[in-house]
């Protein structure tokens, strides 16, 4: 894994988060929400955070040395499993965020569906595109830190584990 | 592509990733794919054979962002098969809680996504920090936005994302009138600032101009998100249960969602912001009119981008619808409207903030669900989206790739397709020959 330093772009030098936001297969429920937290957190994170990943926000996107990496959804291929692969070996802690990525619920419905509910139409698309046989919680995918829970994820608890690292790498003090 | 009319199943919401392809040979683009890449979750087929009651809830998870959109449409789907007339109050209660999700909805489209392509930077995050920066004003503006559309949203229907408090029928919770004159001091403090984003989005010179197909919701009475029949650029009106039947289903082999076209012409259409203020700009409320008189002199318009700018427009109409509702909305404590059990086949078809959204039930006499189907805009919008960028890059294979790029990215953005599509969907294949 490539390391990086905290370190801001800007001309202060205190040092930031390197985290990472991602999405698989949900609703993203959970990055709306985070995106309205910005409302009220800008420019505090902003200060002590580097968002080095996060494609709700932004086009330009790097997982080189990820403190943390936020991961919501749930898995539905291979092709998802290797980049939420490629994620956790580019990142030092991993936080599954939300039902889906927590649970896979309600994302793994098709995993229940009788063969007689999968019709001509679901059919195509599961050999057409690269479907796995069922959709996996994050944590049958990759080792998962910390863990999110709620659909959206419950902002406390989201607040609370975001201190957490920020406190773990130095960034804030213990309260 | 083909054209076939096949029964429509979908299934699932269309979010998150895409991509475009584009094969050019001897100069000349040859093929344009824009792949709708997410995983389906089958919400459609999940559904049936469960309890109605539990529907609604279950199918608001198809969307984060406008999860009050999929919420309504399916309780409509249900009151319809079921039977159930809602009340007046009811009625004002869920255009109030709408008007909250098209304020968040939108100006979280406009301020975060598309914002930067008009500052020149890649993302918020790149704002300057300085007050007297107009970036910097807007994204702050922004903040109060988005903020007092949640605020609404929690106001009346409990939570902005996956709505606890409605019902078929009406509300498990009436909300609180004492929360609404901060609300309406914060919606009249609001104007302001939305008037600056209307500004902001007129005053983007940027164009795509392509003659297309508008379908959109009319309400004869007001500007409405959630009742009226569709209507066309030709004049075509449709009852909402017709609607379905004047479409055209699209496998798309390329994409995970699927597209339409609309019988009545044959060709592609826009739903959307763009769709609404061209077809219903006269019903805007008489505020919202009186102050974006000069941003509205640009509609009827052709430009894709202004769909944008109608959504700001959008922004101050549902502001000003607000403020009328909660002036005037007398909250007595009214239980859910309820109906004994009956079989029947119910369609909920309502202005999403990204454009029409279908939803049809069909419940048979036990309460269970039998059949489901979703139309989501989206979707609706694909054939358009990929008819918009050949143009685009048609006439403008002498730009380097990476204004190639930055343009392409930004019509498909002005579309407001869904959240992390808005600002980062594309993964660009571009394959010279």
């Amino acid at each position: 894994m490539e390391r990086s330093p905290h370190q801001t772009s800007g001309t202060d030098q205190q040092e930031r988060l390197v985290v990472g936001w991602f999405s698989f297969t949900c609703c993203e429920d959970s990055t709306i929400l985070f995106t309205e937290l910005l409302n009220d957190h800008f420019d505090r994170w902003k200060r002590m955070v580097e968002f080095r990943h996060m494609k709700a926000l932004k086009a330009n996107n790097s997982l080189a040395g990820l403190d943390v990496a936020f991961i919501e959804g749930a898995i539905s291929s291979e092709s998802q499993a290797r980049e939420v692969k490629r994620i956790r070996d580019n990142a030092q802690y991993v936080v599954a965020i939300g039902a889906c990525a927590c649970t896979g619920k309600p994302s793994t419905s098709r995993n229940q569906f009788a063969s007689a509910q999968i019709n001509e139409r679901i059919r195509w698309y599961l050999g057409h595109f690269d479907y796995g046989k069922e959709v996996k919680t994050l944590d049958e995918v990759i080792q998962v830190d910390d863990m999110v829970r709620g659909c959206p994820m419950k902002v406390p608890s989201f607040l609370q584990t975001l201190n957490k690292y920020l406190e773990l790498f130095g960034i804030v003090e213990h309260a | 592509m083909p054209n076939r009319n096949i029964v429509i199943d979908t299934i699932a919401k269309i979010e998150g990733n895409a991509g475009l392809k584009v094969v050019i040979e001897d100069e000349v683009v040859k093929d344009l794919q824009f792949i709708v890449s997410d995983y389906r979750r089958f919400f459609t087929t999940a559904v049936r054979g469960r309890r109605v009651v539990a529907v609604p809830s279950f199918l608001s998870r198809i969307c984060g962002t406008c999860s009050v959109a999929h919420l309504f449409a399916s309780l409509m789907a249900v009151e319809s098969a079921q039977g159930i007339a809602i009340t007046e109050q009811t009625r004002a209660l869920r255009r109030l809680a709408y008007d909250g999700l098209m304020i968040r909805d939108h100006a979280l489209h406009l301020y975060f996504f598309v914002l930067p392509d008009i500052l020149g930077v890649d993302s918020i995050l790149d704002v300057p920090d300085d007050p007297d920066d107009l970036g910097h004003t807007l994204l702050h503006d922004s903040f109060d936005i988005k903020r007092l559309g949640t605020a609404i949203s929690n106001a009346v229907v409990g939570a902005a994302i996956h709505a606890p408090w409605p019902t078929a029928g009406g509300f498990l919770r009436n909300p609180d009138p004492a929360t609404f004159p901060d609300l309406l001091a914060r919606l009249e403090a609001v104007r302001p600032k939305v008037l600056r984003g209307i500004d902001t989005f007129f005053e983007w010179d940027a164009s795509l101009v392509r003659n297309t197909d508008y379908l959109g919701l009319r309400n004869d009475t007001r500007f409405d998100f959630l009742e009226g029949d569709v209507l066309n650029s030709n004049g075509r009106r449709i009852a909402r249960p017709e609607f379905k039947d004047y479409l055209h289903y699209v496998q798309i082999p390329h994409s995970h969602a699927e597209g339409y076209r609309f019988s009545d012409t044959g060709e592609d259409y826009l739903v959307g912001a763009l769709a609404r203020i061209n077809l219903n700009r006269d019903l805007l409320h008489p505020r919202t009119r009186d102050d974006a008189a000069s941003s509205l002199s640009a509609f009827p318009s052709n430009n894709v981008y202004h769909n944008n700018l109608a959504q700001a427009i959008e922004i101050l109409q549902c502001v000003d619808d607000a403020i009328d509702i909660l002036r005037t909305v007398e909250l007595a404590d009214e239980k859910p409207v309820r109906a004994s059990s009956q079989a029947g086949t119910g369609v909920g078809l309502i202005e999403a903030p990204r454009g029409l959204l279908y939803h049809m039930a069909k419940i048979n006499e036990d309460g269970v669900v039998e059949d489901y189907d979703v139309i989501v805009p989206t979707a609706q919008n694909q054939i358009n989206i990929e008819n918009d960028l050949k143009d685009y890059f048609d006439e403008n294979l002498d730009k380097d790739e990476e204004t190639l790029r930055v343009n392409a990215e930004s019509i498909v953005r002005a579309y407001d397709p869904c959240m992390s599509c808005a600002t980062n969907f594309l993964k660009i294949d571009l394959i010279r020959r």
